[in-house]
């Protein structure tokens, strides 16, 4: 489904080059999971995934489906079913909840060719998925994400990725800020999205969520390559015994 | 000395003097209210219209922006309209004649001309100060209006919309309002345009809030593209009255609104929500004035514009606090998102404070859509433009969504997004 070819990426306004040479793949199905030290690219990486402009990949090439998508658009990106939950969800204030998530999917339809939806196949969907993601309705009143604890914010972005029904997941560390309750209710959410057609690349600093996302990759990711790949046991041993021998063995 | 007046009146300027002649025998009211006028219109020959030498116009030159002004025509036909909110009572004004049907349940009201031809309006035609150009205007030439009074304790469920439709020529319209003593009421007023004709509309509203009187009053202009329009909103605000002004600029060639206001009972609140949406070739101004003349009033003032195509904008706000005038809260913000590098906004904040124990604040900023904001509705799969646009309506939608009656926000919102369909 995905197929990084020793991709080379900087920062457009600096030139800072972040991601040297990574390879990666990752099938329909799988759950691979990034870890890394701070610094190491995986947000970068996931922005460049999803099209951000911040950011100029210099060399390589990142196939989704078999084609390039380094000339798509952010949007172009999503339409096609690309979703990245982002590790910071930005306040829209004046941008109705309701009003976005309406806009969103349509758009995606139509870029699809798809009809779009009638206002109560949609309100029933969110009703729906707000319900399993235990999201109050009072939250989708609000504009986008404006005064959502980090939490609720969390939350609200995998309500999106389950509305959106992407084909590959990009989560960015879902994890951070949540507590073990709403740690659970976002795996929950991740693991009703898992089947044979999609794919969901899990980035996080820690164990602890692999343990709700069990994944079946798990890829170390280092000064902009992945040095390391393995199973799910490779997590357990980055939690036991740290980064240092492995970036040590790469060295 | 009148052969130099003669030579250097701008055609603007002839054309008011000569509309006086022409109309004077036919404009509402004689003795005190007759010798108002030719005061206000003897004022106006002498002083002509303000330049930017004239510092209250120092951003908007009346002189050389006003090139005509569309005579009175008499035969021109305008009818009124739907109200804006279902169920609202419609006051209209049509080519500024004040079309009386009821009287609303629970108001008490009688037509502008009504107090000129009585006499008792000779006392309202005055100038503020003598760069009052559109008091001056105004009341050498107002024909109708209404006279509003609403009673203490009375509480309207409904809107008042007041419906001003203009399709030519010229109209000059007063509306003094007193809101009783514990009053509630939320009072439209509309400005509208049929036709393409140019017209030129002035409007001068005198609002008295009397004690604990709340109040929301919403201004929305939707003049033509080629229309002149001069308003003016004075108020006073008992003790602890509060007033909610709502101004929606979203039309017109040339716009100044002016709003002066004064708190002159303890506890009194302002609010001020402007959003002046702007293209083409046009000039708008909203120039406030603000006096909290005693101690513990409190105001706050939110401006917010887009620009597209070559639209000019100014926003004026001043802010006086009295000496005596301990504890004022004030705060003034003024916010503009400039979409066209051919578009310009001037905002002029000025603060002058003579007490020591009292808050106040300004700030101003330019801005672009923000970059991040875009990406995020982009990384959902909303195209760019589209995206663009939901930002531009949010930025204003905002200030919408304080207004909490849940029709008037959506009507609001959807002649916003209209507008901004049709300039982006």
């Amino acid at each position: 489904m995905l197929e990084i070819r020793n991709l080379h990426a900087r920062i457009a306004e600096d030139g800072t080059e972040i991601i040297r040479g990574l390879n990666l793949t990752v099938k329909a199905g799988e759950v691979a999971a990034i870890m890394g030290p701070n610094g190491s690219g995986k947000s970068t990486l996931s922005y460049i995934l999803s099209g951000r402009e911040d950011y100029e990949v210099t060399e390589g090439d990142i196939l989704y489906n078999g084609e390039s998508i380094l000339e798509l658009d952010p949007s172009e990106r999503a339409a096609k079913g690309i979703f990245l939950a982002f590790q910071y969800p930005v306040e829209i204030p004046g941008v109705a909840t309701m009003q976005f998530l309406k806009v969103a999917m349509n758009e995606q339809r139509k870029f699809r060719g798809e009809a779009e939806l009638t206002t109560p196949d949609f309100i029933r969907r969110v009703k729906e998925a707000s319900a399993r993601l235990h999201i109050n309705p009072d939250m989708l009143k609000r504009p986008l994400n404006v005064g959502f604890s980090g939490g609720e914010k969390k939350r609200a972005e995998i309500l999106q990725m389950a509305l959106l029904e992407p084909k590959l997941c990009v989560l960015d560390e879902t994890d951070s800020g949540l507590d073990i309750d709403a740690l659970k209710i976002v795996a929950d959410g991740v693991n009703a999205l898992r089947s044979p057609d999609r794919a969901v690349i899990v980035i996080t600093h820690y164990q602890r969520l692999l343990e709700y996302i069990v994944p079946d990759t798990v890829h170390v990711l280092y000064k902009g390559q992945v040095i390391k790949s393995g199973d799910k046991s490779l997590a357990l041993d980055l939690e036991a015994n740290g980064y240092a021998d492995i970036i040590g063995a790469a060295a | 000395m009148n052969m130099q007046t003669a030579i250097t009146m701008t055609a603007a300027e002839t054309a008011l003097v000569d509309a006086y002649t022409a109309m004077i025998g036919e404009l509402p009211g004689e003795g005190a209210v007759l010798s108002a006028r030719d005061a206000l219109l003897a004022d106006l020959k002498r002083q002509g219209l303000p330049t930017r030498r004239v510092e209250a116009w120092h951003y908007t030159d009346l002189r050389a922006l006003l090139r005509a002004v569309p005579a009175h025509d008499p035969s021109a036909f305008a009818q009124r309209v739907e109200p804006l909110v279902a169920g609202s009572s419609v006051l209209s004004v049509l080519n500024g004649k004040a079309d009386v049907k009821t009287a609303p349940a629970g108001i008490n009201l009688r037509s502008y001309a009504e107090s000129l031809v009585e006499g008792v309006a000779a006392a309202d035609l005055i100038e503020r100060d003598t760069d009052d150009a559109i008091g001056r205007i105004n009341g050498s030439f107002v024909r109708d209006g209404f006279e509003i009074e609403v009673p203490e304790g009375t509480v309207l469920e409904q809107p008042l919309e007041l419906q001003l439709v203009q399709s030519a020529g010229q109209s000059h319209s007063r509306f003094p309002v007193t809101f009783g003593a514990n009053s509630r009421a939320t009072v439209i007023e509309r400005h509208l345009s049929v036709g393409d004709a140019a017209s030129l509309v002035t409007v001068v509203s005198d609002l008295i809030l009397d004690d604990s009187a709340e109040i929301t009053w919403i201004i929305l202009q939707q003049q033509g593209a080629s229309d002149s329009h001069l308003a003016q909103v004075n108020f006073d605000l008992g003790a602890n009255a509060k007033l909610r002004l709502f101004i929606i600029n979203a039309g017109g060639k040339l716009v100044r609104q002016e709003i002066h206001g004064v708190t002159t009972g303890e506890g009194a609140d302002f609010q001020l929500r402007g959003i002046n949406l702007l293209g083409g070739d046009t000039h708008t101004d909203v120039t406030f004035t603000l006096g909290h003349d005693v101690p513990n009033t409190t105001s706050k003032e939110v401006i917010r514009n887009v620009l597209f195509d070559r639209a000019k904008g100014v926003f004026q706000g001043q802010i006086r606090v009295a000496p005596d005038a301990q504890k004022t809260d004030a705060k003034m913000a003024c916010n503009t998102l400039l979409l066209s590098d051919d578009a310009d906004f001037s905002a002029k904040p000025e603060l002058e404070i003579f007490a020591d124990d009292v808050q106040c604040g300004h700030g101003a900023t330019v801005i672009d859509i923000n970059p991040t904001h875009l990406y995020y509705l982009r990384a959902r799969g909303i195209p760019e433009n589209k995206a663009r646009a939901m930002l531009v309506n949010a930025f204003v939608d905002e200030i919408v969504e304080e207004l909490e009656d849940e029709g008037l926000i959506e009507t609001l919102e959807t002649i916003i997004s209209a507008w901004l369909e049709k300039h982006a």
